[in-house]
């Protein structure tokens, strides 16, 4: 019984954690047809901007936290400029190829400047264990999942309510249309990219509190691409349900079988999904009038 | 209010659709747009609003002004916030999106405050939209869809309102009705509207004025009244021939009656 709640539990901030990630990964679909196969990077970024901030320039950690905020803000406006905006009207297959471009880019900088060495990443969240209903587990883990669920009902709130939150789905459904009502399309991509990568920023900070920061952060990325799938390319539930899930399988997997498995298995149930069920559990199918 | 002025459309660079096309639309007036398939009138309207450029039109000469300022060169964006909302052909509502967020997106343009009262006056003019207001807008009839698309155009709170074939796939009922709303919008808000139209017949009935096209051209404009009583909009447009007299195709000279408009 510990052992499962101990599972549960760091399943559950694993896949709090790959919920967030996968959130920006969708919005960008969402709003722009895009599969950034940069959110990784973005993560990474995240991390390493929140290291700089705090260890190399020696911020207190809640200004360190806005900087990177700030700069993932940035980072997401210069993307629509400089990779975005000029591919306007070219197939989507070469915004896609794009940002496999920007990924490889994004890694070399991140090497250029902070090479390629793992570092310990000062616990800005303290890791002190709690014992929670027999299972003990890092207090960063219970604040990993806080903070993934405040973050959650922000973007709720925002896609259900904010003007700009309903402009990006607008856009989404229907771009002439959205377009027709003077909603610019240029600044709702610049938004979700923004978003994209300040949530990546956010994940990124959270993972690196817990494993460290280094290049290899990036691969969450890759383990993103099982979570959108499925829970549906362009659902934002689906992407904190499939996060969960995952990280709760893999979890699971791991404490029960072992042996490697567990680093597979997500993979496994992303083959799986896109044979029975290839829009995912909650991915929009195209609404038919009768 | 709005001249369009000898305005020349190319799409792609080489296909040109407008070719000196000129109409007036006076203020607080609804002005409608006669023509057959593909003379130009979606293109016309497309033009005034801005929505040409993602569709690789572009106003090669001419010029289009709206209230003293030109606009065939400004983004769409600008244009809807100057006033002119073009309410596309097709209904295109957000599917996705739940009726009150399609309305919230049509108010896009607009101070947050006024929402509240924009939105009931919405639902004034279209009752059925308020029963409907947290459906998803995909599942709403045709008929509340087109309404959903002037209701979203009304929340913009435009001077000039586009309309592109409102009738487009509706019952005849519907049809009368909608029309009778777009009536009561331009007596009641002074919403001057431009209506494009194939349903010359109706259009006629409420229009102040018309414009009739073809071949990227206008070949004949008056009011209603007038146009009524040409035998050319009686016979094309309207369907209706000499009274008691049998047509036989054999003596149908369309083509020349259609030569003469063109040259």
């Amino acid at each position: 019984m510990d052992t499962f709640v101990q599972l549960t539990l760091t399943g559950l901030t694993n896949g709090m954690i790959l919920a967030l990630a996968a959130l920006g990964f969708v919005l960008i679909y969402k709003a722009s047809d895009v599969i950034n196969f940069a959110q990784g990077e973005f993560l990474m970024i995240g991390a390493y901007m929140l290291y700089a901030a705090i260890v190399q320039i020696g911020l207190p950690w809640s200004l360190g936290v806005v900087v990177t905020l700030l700069v993932a803000v940035l980072l997401g406006v210069l993307v629509e400029r400089l990779v975005l905006r000029p591919l306007i009207g070219e197939p989507i297959i070469s915004v896609i190829m794009a940002t496999i471009g920007l990924s490889s880019l994004l890694q070399a900088i991140v090497r250029m400047i902070w090479g390629s060495q793992p570092k310990a990443f000062p616990a800005f969240i303290p890791s002190t264990p709690v014992t929670l209903l027999g299972a003990t587990i890092g207090a960063d883990r219970l604040w990993a999942i806080a903070v993934a669920v405040v973050m959650m009902l922000l973007f709720a709130f925002f896609f259900q309510r904010s003007r700009e939150g309903i402009a990006m789905r607008a856009v989404a459904d229907d771009q002439q249309a959205a377009m027709s009502m003077g909603i610019s399309v240029k600044k709702v991509f610049a938004w979700a990219w923004s978003i994209a990568a300040m949530t990546a920023a956010i994940a990124g900070a959270l993972v690196a509190n817990i494993i460290g920061v280094g290049p290899h952060l990036s691969h969450f990325g890759l383990r993103v691409f099982p979570v959108v799938i499925l829970g549906g390319l362009d659902s934002i539930p689906g992407a904190i349900i499939g996060g969960i899930i995952i990280g709760l399988l893999e979890a699971y997997v791991g404490g029960y079988i072992g042996g490697g498995l567990n680093q597979v298995v997500s993979f496994i149930v992303l083959v799986v999904i896109l044979m029975v069920r290839p829009y995912g559990l909650f991915g929009q199918e195209i609404i038919e009038r009768v | 209010m709005l001249q369009v002025n000898n305005i020349e459309v190319i799409y792609n660079k080489v296909i040109l659709v407008l070719k000196g096309l000129s109409l007036e639309v006076p203020q607080g007036q609804i002005v409608a747009l006669l023509g057959a398939n593909g003379a130009g009138k979606t293109t016309t309207l497309k033009a005034i609003s801005g929505l040409l450029k993602p569709e690789d039109g572009e106003v090669t000469d001419g010029s289009i002004v709206f209230e003293g300022v030109e606009i065939h060169k400004m983004d769409a964006e600008d244009i809807v916030r100057l006033g002119i909302f073009q309410v596309m052909e097709g209904r295109r509502v957000f599917e996705h999106l739940t009726t009150e967020e399609n309305l919230m997106a049509g108010a896009y343009t607009r101070p947050a405050k006024e929402f509240r009262e924009d939105l009931e006056m919405v639902y004034h003019y279209f009752p059925r939209l308020k029963e409907r207001r947290h459906s998803r807008a995909g599942y709403l009839s045709g008929g509340e869809q087109q309404m959903l698309a002037i209701g979203r155009a009304l929340m913009a709170r435009p001077k000039l309102m586009l309309l592109d074939e409102p009738s487009l796939g509706l019952a005849p009922l519907l049809v009368r009705e909608i029309f009778a709303i777009i009536q009561r919008i331009n007596r009641e808000q002074g919403t001057t509207i431009l209506l494009v139209e194939q349903n010359a017949n109706l259009a006629l009935q409420i229009a102040h004025y018309a414009y009739i096209m073809e071949n990227g051209r206008i070949v004949l404009d008056g009011t209603p009244e007038v146009l009524r009583e040409n035998a050319d909009v009686r016979e094309f447009y309207l369907g209706l021939t000499e009274v008691g007299q049998r047509k036989s195709y054999r003596e149908v000279k369309h083509y020349k009656r259609r030569k003469r408009w063109l040259s």
